[in-house]
């Protein structure tokens, strides 16, 4: 490959901020997918996708040498010195071409193939389609119909194939309004509430200063009369009223209300794509910034805005879901209804409904509002070269302001900040083919559900690490109260400063409580099994007591006795289809589950000298008890000393164990 | 000078008071509007201030709590709210953790009597009926401004918990016990066995045993209000933390045995020490022309010194008071609120205090080498560091018993001025903040730096949120005589051990221990380097949101954390019950031939 022209530098160190560590010289890998730092001294590895690389700067020299700076999309800003300038100029052109590909088909996630076997390519494809998420809400129904009237693609290609309309509202209407909207994104359902209110979403009216348009006044009567408990329906626009009113000017704007029936017309003030990328800036202006003054990074942090973003998109979002509670339907719109919409009606929904705070649940939420609805993850995301006006944080704000509501309510969510931060690397990561374009069409036409793996089944294999110990749905089973006074609104440190290892608390409540809950399930399974062993062993020998109790007199008859009976039990065993039960068996059994596991705190690396940071999970083998990373603990077994048949984590010398012990086992029966 | 004469015993569980006649301008330094008659007064005078004990139809608002109404009865201690309604309430408000009361008449209506706490919460009364309303308000202003530690509510208050109350816990004698006995360079010195040397310390400290207690009166005279170098504590490590009070070296003095004292520390190693300056360089400096100052290097050519700056006590109550005002309100914007963080400071105290703590520290543990502590009258910042740096050193200060310890030692007996710091908070009048010099936070402060370690390592601490809270609470106000009294000399003057229950009886008693145990607590005997970067350090919800929003989600969470550990023992302790029960009868079958040792192959 001849865009790498140095695929290996020496002596190269890599800076870091909050930690006391003297950086160590180590080597700097540069393959096809991704930067890899080696800090032999340290142990530490450091892996940067290609794809997660936002910018690449090459700062002033140095007397240490040339320092490149690499900043990331998931946040990571590293620097790397480099002695000879000449490799350091080597490998920035070198990433900077690696990357921005040009086109679409150049992405990770097209020569992307796990080193797992266990993962296929058509896993997590179907997990969710839109049909089922409607039946789940009610639709179709004596209000809500499912319309193919978008199969082609003709009336909107931004949304998918399948819409769902009033079941009263004709294809005139429906193509009459799709034409007086942006991009032809015409009020359609998201979702439907079980007390019939619900929430719409499309994007500006072509109003300009008087237009008009028959269809759509019809069309939004007919969303607000499916339900009809409330004479009224809200509008919700979620953009300052300036900005709408400046849309009018080119010919497009806001519903006017004396043209519209019975409709309530509110403006949220979320600011802009624009404005959220200047705002991100300098929010990672400030957690990169060298002082390390408390005064300095709170003021940076307000002058940023970030904060003030992610609450205004809350508190839209806190309006319609009570709305919707209180029986009122909601339309949302923003100017193309892609970006401020999709934030404010997915926070809504999961405010609303509990099942999308499952994590099956949020996953469909994802594919419906944001994959299917249309926000442009290509653009938004800067997957490939393109206009840098069009990147902006709107996916990220989103996993920020569901990262808030977990902090505000605690056991409302089934998942936990780990699997937001993997959800948000992958977006960007395009290892998985799942948010790759900017429609669904895009994704249609891309064949990504052949030709990439779905970050859908990727997760679905590593579930058990992004469950929230601390879950309870029942606490929560309707709609979520949330108080979002300014003081509860906090700084992500997860996120922002993820890779800045120093910053984050030595042992957290998540992580031990991650573990105690892993080794509870195996302990209650095992403690099941030991429940019906002992049983089994007490009526064995119960019975052989009573046998001896009778046959006392003849002492020979009563061992014959015993051995039938033993074999009547054995008999009784291989009916209920369980191996005949011997001593070794039952060694084996409690030998395979630890009853003391290691504690985390203070394991600062795997066995394989592997380094944890904060962010990896550090797994237990539910054989030995013992720490490992996720790398050395890649296989699951079902484990004899449990009764049920969840495979569980093993480490590689107790998988070798159980497997060879039970080879042996099938070797002799 | 205070008056040395001891007070004779009480008499009776109500506690009458014998007042020496002069002393009134001591204990009422402000001077409130009444005057006691006499030489004697007792509780039952308490009736004098109080123009009306008992008012019906007041309603009550706490904060994220609906209304109440009631009956509010005040007593010479407490005011009490009784609510009428099913499910009777009672709220029970100590006067002395009233902080400020503000008038919000309404006309012939009567009016709202605002009591703004000391913990920060704020209660509202409203008051039907003029005449009832001022009584009220001018009632609680009286008694909240009661400034005689001896008419405070512990001299009245007698602990029914069963338990002893044990005052002898945590004396200079058995808390270095270990020390003295392990090396002979280190001696304990009564020499200021009756405040003569030392108004501010206690009996006893832990001196060199190179140092003669005639030395150690000069060096005294020459460390501001005496307070001369004491070993605070030393690490395993050999290394040895001091702390004093700024020396008066104004212009060029000199003190010899000031630098023999402290060179002592330094022991035989040739490693210099550090010096640590909790002012600026140029506060030091300035210092200089009130007699005070800074150790110059060329009479303490062994010591580096440094300059680690925390801000002055005026300074945090500024900060802490703006924080406050923020706080209460949830309407504005996050800018706003943001905006007024910043400005509030309070966080960068947070952060300037644990940084300095984390210095020396540092010094103690990897460079190995002995250090001075101080600031201008050792008091304040000096105490926050030198307890602080314990805290990250020490595991046994990350027990309860050990913490304490810790507060009694580097606190109580050294002379953190608690009446004085905690005579008023953030809500006193503006117009009266000259009659109460020498209020801080200082306290507070430190736990709160003791919160954000605790936040760090979640694992390590023996005691949770609940008893950081607790001690805030009980520092202020409380039923127990702990943390009344200036130093060590004022608690002997009223005779504090003997008239007045242990806090710490209290907290250690069966009944209320459990509540303070952090249930993941896991010994930890590494040093714990709690990181000081702006964004691991948060503002403590539990402290200054509890009023501003509803936190019991997160109680809950917490709580249902505890569960699945108290699970985690239960189960483990199940399976090995089971596993032994198991072997027991594997070996049982085995050997009465019911069961086989492996399947044999012609089982099947």
């Amino acid at each position: 490959m001849e865009i790498i022209k140095k695929p290996k530098v020496e002596k190269v160190r890599m800076l870091e901020r909050f930690t006391a560590v003297e950086p160590a010289p180590g080597t700097l890998y540069l393959t096809a997918t991704h930067l890899i730092f080696v800090d032999p001294r340290n142990k530490k590895e450091t892996w940067i996708s290609h794809m997660h690389i936002a910018s690449v700067e090459k700062l002033p020299l140095t007397p240490g040498g040339s320092p490149l700076l690499v900043r990331c999309k998931n946040f990571r800003s590293a620097t790397f010195v480099i002695q000879r300038e000449p490799d350091c100029h080597d490998i920035y052109t070198s990433l900077l071409q690696l990357s921005q590909p040009v086109e679409l088909q150049d992405l990770y996630c097209f020569q992307y193939t796990p080193r797992s076997t266990e993962l296929r390519q058509e896993e997590g494809w179907n997990i969710y389609n839109l049909r089922d998420d409607f039946r789940r809400m009610g639709v179709p129904n004596s209000a809500w119909t499912l319309t193919d009237i978008n199969e082609s693609y003709e009336v909107c290609d931004t949304y998918p194939p399948l819409l769902a309309v009033p079941a009263a509202a004709s294809t005139a209407v429906l193509i009459g309004c799709a034409r007086f909207r942006s991009k032809g994104r015409l009020p359609v359902l998201s979702y439907r509430h079980h007390n019939q209110a619900s929430i719409c979403r499309c994007s500006q009216p072509l109003s300009g200063f008087k237009a008009r348009c028959l269809e759509d006044e019809q069309m939004l009567e007919l969303v607000r009369m499916t339900n009809p408990s409330d004479k009224l329906m809200y509008v919700v626009d979620t953009r300052p009223k300036i900005n709408a009113m400046a849309n009018r000017a080119s010919g497009k704007g806001y519903e006017n209300e004396s043209f519209y029936q019975n409709i309530k017309f509110h403006f949220f003030g979320i600011e802009n794509i624009h404005v959220m990328r200047h705002s991100l800036s300098k929010l990672v202006e400030t957690c990169e910034s060298k002082t390390s003054a408390m005064s300095s990074f709170l003021s940076g942090l307000e002058a940023s805005g970030w904060l003030r973003h992610i609450r205004t998109t809350l508190e839209a979002a806190q309006f319609v879901a009570s709305s919707v509670e209180a029986g009122t339907t909601v339309l949302v719109h923003c100017s193309d209804g892609w970006d401020r919409t999709s934030q404010t009606c997915g926070l809504a929904e999961l405010l609303l409904d509990p099942y999308y705070r499952s994590l099956h649940g949020f996953q469909a939420l994802i594919e419906r509002v944001w994959l299917a609805h249309g926000h442009k993850f290509t653009d938004r995301c800067g997957f490939i070269q393109q206009d840098p006006k069009e990147i902006s944080p709107i996916f990220t704000q989103f996993v920020e302001a569901v990262w808030q509501l977990t902090q505000l309510q605690p056991q409302a969510f089934q998942f936990n900040e780990r699997y937001l931060l993997t959800l948000h690397d992958h977006v960007f990561s395009c290892q998985f083919g799942t948010f790759i374009g900017n429609c669904h069409k895009d994704r249609q036409d891309l064949r990504l559900s052949e030709r990439t793996y779905s970050l859908w089944g990727y997760m679905a294999h590593h579930r058990n690490e992004y469950l929230n110990p601390l879950y309870d749905p029942t606490l929560h089973p309707g709609c979520l109260k949330v108080n979002l006074a300014p003081q509860t609104i906090r700084f992500w440190r997860g996120m922002y400063t993820r890779f800045e290892f120093g910053v984050h608390p030595r042992d957290s409540l998540a992580e031990v409580t991650g573990c105690l809950s892993d080794h509870n399930s195996s302990l209650r399974d095992h403690i099941r099994l030991m429940e019906k062993r002992i049983a089994q062993l007490e009526s064995r020998l119960n019975n052989a007591a009573d046998g001896e109790n009778h046959g006392g007199a003849d002492s020979t008859s009563g061992t014959e006795k015993l051995s039938e009976r033993r074999h009547i039990h054995d008999q009784v065993n291989a009916n209920l289809q369980l191996p005949p039960l011997t001593a070794d068996q039952l060694t084996r059994e409690l030998d395979s589950v630890a009853i003391e596991w290691a504690s985390p705190r203070g394991v600062r690396e795997c066995s394989c000298t592997t380094a944890f940071d904060h962010f990896s999970k550090k797994f237990h083998c539910w054989r030995c008890g013992e720490i490992f990373c996720q790398r050395c603990l890649d296989r699951c077994l079902r484990l004899p000393g449990h009764l049920g048949g969840d495979p569980a984590p093993v480490c590689r010398p107790c998988y070798r164990l159980l497997t060879s012990s039970q080879s042996i086992d099938s070797q002799t029966t | 000078m205070l008056p040395r004469r001891r007070s004779a015993p009480a008499s009776s569980a109500a506690g009458s008071t014998p007042a020496p006649a002069g002393e009134g301008e001591k204990w009422w330094p402000g001077g409130i509007p009444v005057r006691p008659r006499g030489s004697h007064y007792s509780g039952m005078e308490f009736a004098d201030f109080i123009r009306t004990p008992k008012c019906d139809r007041v309603v009550l608002h706490q904060p994220l709590c609906p209304p109440l109404d009631g009956t509010l009865c005040i007593t010479g201690h407490h005011f009490i709210f009784s609510s009428r309604q099913e499910e009777a309430q009672e709220v029970w408000v100590l006067h002395r953790m009233i902080d400020g009361v503000e008038r919000r008449p309404n006309g012939m209506m009567g009016g709202a009597v605002a009591v703004k706490c000391k913990d920060l919460r704020v209660l509202v009364l409203d008051i039907y009926g003029v005449e009832e309303f001022n009584n009220i308000a001018h009632t609680l202003e009286t008694l909240s401004n009661v400034d005689d530690i001896r008419l405070a509510y512990p001299f009245f208050f007698r602990s029914n918990l069963g338990g002893e109350d044990d005052w002898s816990e945590f004396s200079t004698e058995h808390e270095f016990s270990k020390l003295i006995l392990s090396s002979d360079e280190w001696r304990i010195s009564h020499l200021n066995s009756d405040f003569k040397v030392c108004e501010s310390y206690p009996r006893s400290v832990v001196v060199p045993s190179s140092v003669t207690d005639e030395e150690l009166i000069r060096v005294a005279l020459f460390r501001h209000g005496g307070r001369f170098p004491v070993l605070s504590y030393r690490h395993d490590k050999g290394s040895i933390l001091l702390r004093s009070s700024q020396p008066m070296t104004g212009n060029q003095r000199r003190c010899r045995e000031d630098e023999k004292l402290i060179n002592a520390a330094l022991g035989s190693s040739g490693q210099k020490g550090y010096i640590i300056d909790t002012r600026t360089q140029n506060l030091a400096m300035s210092a200089k022309n009130r007699g005070g100052g800074y150790e110059p290097e060329s009479h303490y050519p062994q010591w580096r010194r440094v300059h680690k700056p925390i801000d002055r006590q005026a300074a945090q109550l500024d900060s802490l008071q703006r924080l406050v005002d923020g706080l209460s309100d949830t309407a504005q914007g996050m800018d706003r609120w943001l905006g007024r963080l910043v400005s509030s400071n309070w966080m960068s105290h947070v952060k300037d205090t644990l940084n300095c703590a984390c210095l020396v520290a540092q010094c103690l543990d990897q460079e190995v080498t002995s250090v001075l502590v101080h600031g201008a009258d050792g008091m304040d910042s000096t105490l926050q560091v030198s307890s602080l740096a314990q805290l990250i050193l020490n595991p046994d200060c990350r027990t309860i018993r050990g913490f304490q310890a810790l507060v009694e030692r580097e606190w109580l007996q050294a002379g953190h001025p608690f009446t004085s710091r905690h005579r008023h908070s953030v809500f006193a009048p503006a117009a009266s903040r000259d009659r109460y010099q020498g209020v801080a936070p200082s306290f507070l402060l430190f736990l709160d730096c003791v919160w954000q370690v605790t936040n760090q390592f979640v694992t390590s601490f023996q005691f949770n949120d609940a008893f950081l809270l607790d001690l805030f609470q009980h520092s202020y106000a409380s039923q127990y005589g702990t943390f009344l009294g200036d130093n060590v000399c004022e608690r002997e003057q009223v005779q504090l051990r003997e008239r007045t229950c242990s806090l710490w009886s209290h907290m250690n008693s069966v009944e209320v221990l459990p509540r303070y145990l952090n249930p993941l607590y896991e010994p930890n005997k590494r040093v714990i380097w709690p990181s000081v970067a702006p964004m691991s350090l948060t503002l403590w919800p539990g402290l200054y949101l509890r009023w501003t929003v509803d936190l019991s989600a997160q109680r809950a969470a917490l709580a249902r954390a505890h569960e699945i550990h108290a699970e985690h023992g239960q189960l483990r302790a199940k399976a090995s019950k089971l596993r032994r029960r198991l072997q027991e009868l594997q070996q049982e079958a085995v050997r009465r031939d019911l069961l086989q040792l492996a399947v044999s192959p012609d089982a099947n």
